[in-house]
């Protein structure tokens, strides 16, 4: 008897710490996005949206930044869905099961997933900008300085590289969702595997690869460290409209506004807000990828039972 | 399908580029010192407005930043707030071919920072030298209060760094405890909040804290960085801030740093805080 | 018989001649087919080249430290294996561990950055760890359905803050508060770092524990609550032990994670290059001294091959780290579902 009331104090103890711990996450997750939310929100207006900065960052709006990081996940999404998608199609239709190459490309996906950020910035600089960039310069401009410079395609693919484990793992999963007897039927009315692949199995999952686009937007939107060195810009008066010019972007606007802003105090407002702009962006997208990987699934079931 | 969109990819590359060499003919980028970035895009600016026609893009990064980009070819003029070293030149005209040209543009007096709470009021070169190094790590042995003194520095590709290293450290290293951060600008809101604080940086950013008067030894005045004392030398801190470039190269950089040194592109100097050349 | 064989025979140059082209056709099909299969398993492959050419590429730039040796004149700024750990004498104060690459003499030694790295990353498991173990536990077993529904995508959520507004956050609101809350005589230190830090580590632990905790078979608590054990009883003495492999994966890869994540350290933790033991003082890591000092850097000069060891030393570790933290899994999974069957 005695035993039993201490154990079921000590189990209240420990209930109530699982609670408590839980309750101390989610109270951090508040406070942060309330203090973002409510320190940034009131000074988001048009204008701020659609102006430069001005006034050495103390003043104007966000829109290079906006426009800079919509143009390079635009373009990582261009250089990561297919490698993603085709990797994702391999991994679940073509190999063997338990086949030492899938389960080597399932580390390899895995450990790229681990791979720090800052890792992919060493690898953009030593790679694209030094090697492939210069590369195409001696080849096709005759060593005239074009592409062996930071640049935003650079930094794209530095991104696409980076977010190519979103993808495979989504698209993965979302072919394994499609029935096993669509493929068969397709198969048995002498379909090739491709033609399976490509007109039977892949409509069905459009949705699972959209999931892993915006999933990889998602990301790439926030990464600042990759793209520092790779092409983004401290400050440009003009917007980016070709593959090798510089960028400015949103993560990296923060991360100079906050460091090396002539006056934070005077800059915090817009720092505020462009943190909301950002991090609304990504929950928007985030939220849009889990609406319609729930909707996804509840279509695909039924048809499963 | 991959295969054609990297085709895709590349015709386009090739395509833009060949716009690009035509489009670019008429602008100029500057990059380099974060100490300079704000002249900078104040130069571009006023300079835009009157030659519409010209695009000048101006990024900060640090001198340093800066010099390896003129170095690198990626850049027109570099914006450095400490002299380029030898071995930079001599690397800079090997890789790009040409002779690099040295052009001061501005004066910047270095201020040694306190909090505004602090009842230091002036401070001698050797006594800051100590305390960077971490020999003196208390105030009152300076004349403060009984306080231990907290160290902010800048980022180590910073001119204004190397510049203090070697002016005011005599080349000596910083104590490890000093904080490096990314901009004088950090620098001095971190010091306008820390009581016990000390920074150093470009007197343009002195605000919301005490620039404290400097002695060059012991024994010498203290002296205020002022207009006067920076350009007649007396101030012990004060430097030249530059351009780096190669002439002739770029049509549009050459005219618009012959702006930079008439009346009209020092007049910016002074509205951004720095102290124009002495004529 | 002969009637039908003659009516078949002068159509049979018709049939092989159609035979024929379905079989070209076919054979087409089939090497298109192969084509593309090659294809898409050379894209496949894509991931395994990506993680090798990273390899190559950043120890590419860092292996020339090795062999090169510095132009006459400048043989003070060698890179030597004494300069990366050794400390440097001063006349006139202690010797130390110095990380200052811009100097007439640089000093290149690694020490103060493993510190700052070890440090922060220390504080935040330690504080992520039992906070998200113990939320994956609430979550996975105690919670009511409804509540879990919550949790989840809430931790989820944490998960898609981007690092450099956890950096942000820690710079100007969360350090402060620390400051005033502690005393702290320093702003930005280790702790403001490693809690900031921490925030981007739970939801990989909390999830990879969650996983582990839910993979563990229904038969094993069934059993337990049979037997008489209550809810939590059953949590702890059975379903954490047979759990225990997978959670501490879990912390495994949030190391992992935290030693190469880049934004938050860089504006959190001062970025003073110390080796003191105190959690109050400003640090500063590996991956903050790449992204800080990478864009000044001259190509191929020895201070931009140290940044690139550094580089490789970041690969190389979280490689070691998430590998170890993957199989881990893997086996566990494979262990308990087996045990299933």
């Amino acid at each position: 008897m005695n035993h039993r009331t201490r154990s079921n104090a000590l189990g209240a103890v420990f209930i109530t710490l699982c609670v408590v711990a839980t309750l101390i996450i989610i109270g951090m997750l508040a406070v942060i996005l309330g203090q973002i939310v409510w320190n940034g929100a009131p000074n988001v207006s048009l204008r701020f949206l659609t102006s430069a900065p001005a006034d050495g960052m103390r003043g104007g709006g966000i829109f290079p930044a906006i426009f800079g990081t919509f143009a390079l996940v635009v373009l990582m999404t261009l250089a990561v869905v297919p490698m993603g998608v085709l990797t994702a199609i391999y991994l679940v239709e073509y190999s063997k099961p338990g086949s030492r190459f899938a389960k080597t490309v399932n580390i390899a996906v895995n450990n790229l997933a681990g791979v720090p950020s800052i890792v992919f910035g060493l690898f953009g600089l030593g790679f694209f900008v030094h090697f492939l960039g210069s590369g195409i310069d001696d080849v096709l401009f005759g060593g005239r300085l074009v592409f062996g410079q930071p640049a935003i395609v650079w930094a794209a693919l530095t991104l696409a590289l980076l977010t190519l484990p979103v993808v495979i793992v989504t698209t993965s999963e979302a072919l394994r969702a499609v029935p096993v007897n669509a493929r068969e039927a397709s198969l048995a009315l002498g379909a090739t595997k491709w033609q399976t692949v490509w007109k039977v199995v892949l409509p069905q999952c459009t949705a699972g690869v959209l999931t892993g686009a915006i999933l990889a937007v998602s990301r790439g939107a926030g990464e600042v460290a990759p793209i520092m060195f790779t092409g983004a810009a401290y400050f440009l008066p003009t917007l980016p409209t070709q593959l090798n010019d510089q960028f400015m972007e949103l993560g990296y606007h923060i991360y100079v506004m906050s460091t090396q802003s002539p006056n934070v105090e005077e800059t915090k407002p817009i720092l505020f807000a462009t943190v909301f702009v950002l991090l609304a962006l990504t929950f928007a997208l985030n939220a849009t990828a889990i609406g319609i990987r729930s909707r996804f699934r509840q279509s695909i079931r039924p048809s499963d039972a | 399908m991959k295969r054609s969109m990297v085709l895709n990819l590349l015709a386009i590359a090739a395509s833009t580029t060949l716009l690009t060499a035509s489009a670019r003919a008429d602008s100029v980028t500057i990059k380099g010192s974060d100490t300079m970035v704000l002249l900078g895009q104040k130069w571009a600016e006023t300079y835009m407005q009157k030659n519409p026609s010209v695009q000048i893009q101006v990024t900060g990064g640090g001198s340093g930043t800066g010099i390896a980009a003129l170095i690198n070819g990626t850049t027109d003029i570099a914006e450095s707030s400490r002299p380029m070293k030898p071995a930079e030149t001599t690397s800079a005209e090997s890789k790009q071919g040409g002779k690099v040209k040295e052009i001061p543009v501005a004066l910047d007096a270095l201020s040694i920072y306190v909090n505004t709470s602090n009842p230091l009021t002036e401070i001698s070169l050797p006594q800051a030298r100590k305390i960077y190094t971490g020999q003196i790590t208390n105030w009152k042995d300076v004349g403060g209060n009984d306080t231990p003194i907290t160290l902010y520095s800048r980022e180590n590709n910073s001119g204004t760094y190397v510049f203090f290293k070697e002016h005011v450290l005599q080349n000596d290293d910083y104590d490890p405890s000093a904080q490096t951060l990314p901009g004088t600008a950090s620098v001095v809101n971190a010091v306008s909040k820390d009581p016990n604080g000390i920074g150093y940086g470009g007197i343009a950013y002195a605000e919301g804290i005490k620039p404290l008067k400097i002695k060059k030894d012991d024994n010498a005045p203290a002296v205020e960085g002022t207009l006067e004392n920076a350009q007649s030398g007396k101030y012990g801190l004060s430097r030249e801030l530059y351009f780096y470039m190669f002439p002739n190269k770029n049509k549009a950089a050459d005219t618009f740093v012959a702006w930079v040194l008439s009346p009209d592109g020092q007049k910016v100097v002074s509205e951004v805080g720095y102290y124009p050349l002495k004529h | 018989m002969d009637s039908q064989t003659a009516g078949v025979l002068p159509t049979l140059p018709a049939t092989t001649a159609r035979h024929g082209t379905a079989a070209t056709r076919r054979r087409f099909t089939r090497m298109v087919e192969r084509i593309i299969e090659g294809g898409v398993k050379l894209t496949a492959m894509s991931a395994i080249v990506v993680i090798f050419l990273i390899f190559v590429f950043v120890g590419k730039e860092a292996l020339p430290l090795l062999w090169q040796h510095p132009e006459p004149g400048l043989e003070h700024e060698a890179v030597t294996l004494d300069n990366l750990i050794g400390p440097t004498q001063y006349p006139d104060r202690p010797s130390r561990f110095v990380w200052q690459p811009v100097s007439n003499v640089p000093k290149y030694n690694l020490l103060p950055l493993i510190v700052g790295t070890l440090k922060t990353t220390v504080i935040a498991i330690l504080f992520a760890g039992p906070l998200a173990i113990l939320a994956a536990i609430l979550s996975s077993e105690l919670a009511p359905r409804w509540l879990r529904e919550i949790v989840k995508p809430t931790i989820e959520l944490l998960a898609g803050i981007p690092s450099v507004v956890l950096g942000f956050f820690a710079l100007i609101v969360l350090a402060s508060w620390l400051q005033q809350m502690l005393g702290l005589r320093i702003r930005l230190n280790a702790l403001n770092a490693g809690i900031a830090l921490g925030l981007a580590v739970i939801p990989i632990i909390f999830t990879v524990a969650e996983d582990a905790l839910t993979t563990v078979p229904k038969s094993y608590r069934e059993a337990s609550l049979a037997l008489g054990a209550n809810r939590w009883e059953t949590a702890i003495k059975v379903v954490l032990p047979a759990a225990l492999p997978g959670i501490f994966a879990g912390v495994v890869l949030g190391f992992g994670r935290a030693v190469g994540e880049t934004m938050v350290v860089l504006m959190a933790s001062g970025n003073a290059a110390t080796t003191t033991p105190w959690v109050t003082d400003s640090v500063r890591t590996l991956s903050a001294t790449v992204a800080a000092e990478l864009g000044e850097v001259v190509f191929g000069s020895p201070h931009y091959r140290v940044l690139f060891l550094i580089g490789v030393i970041l690969f190389v570790f979280t490689f070691a780290v998430n590998l170890c933290g993957d199989l881990y899994v893997q086996r566990l999974k494979q262990r308990l579902e087996g045990g299933r069957a």
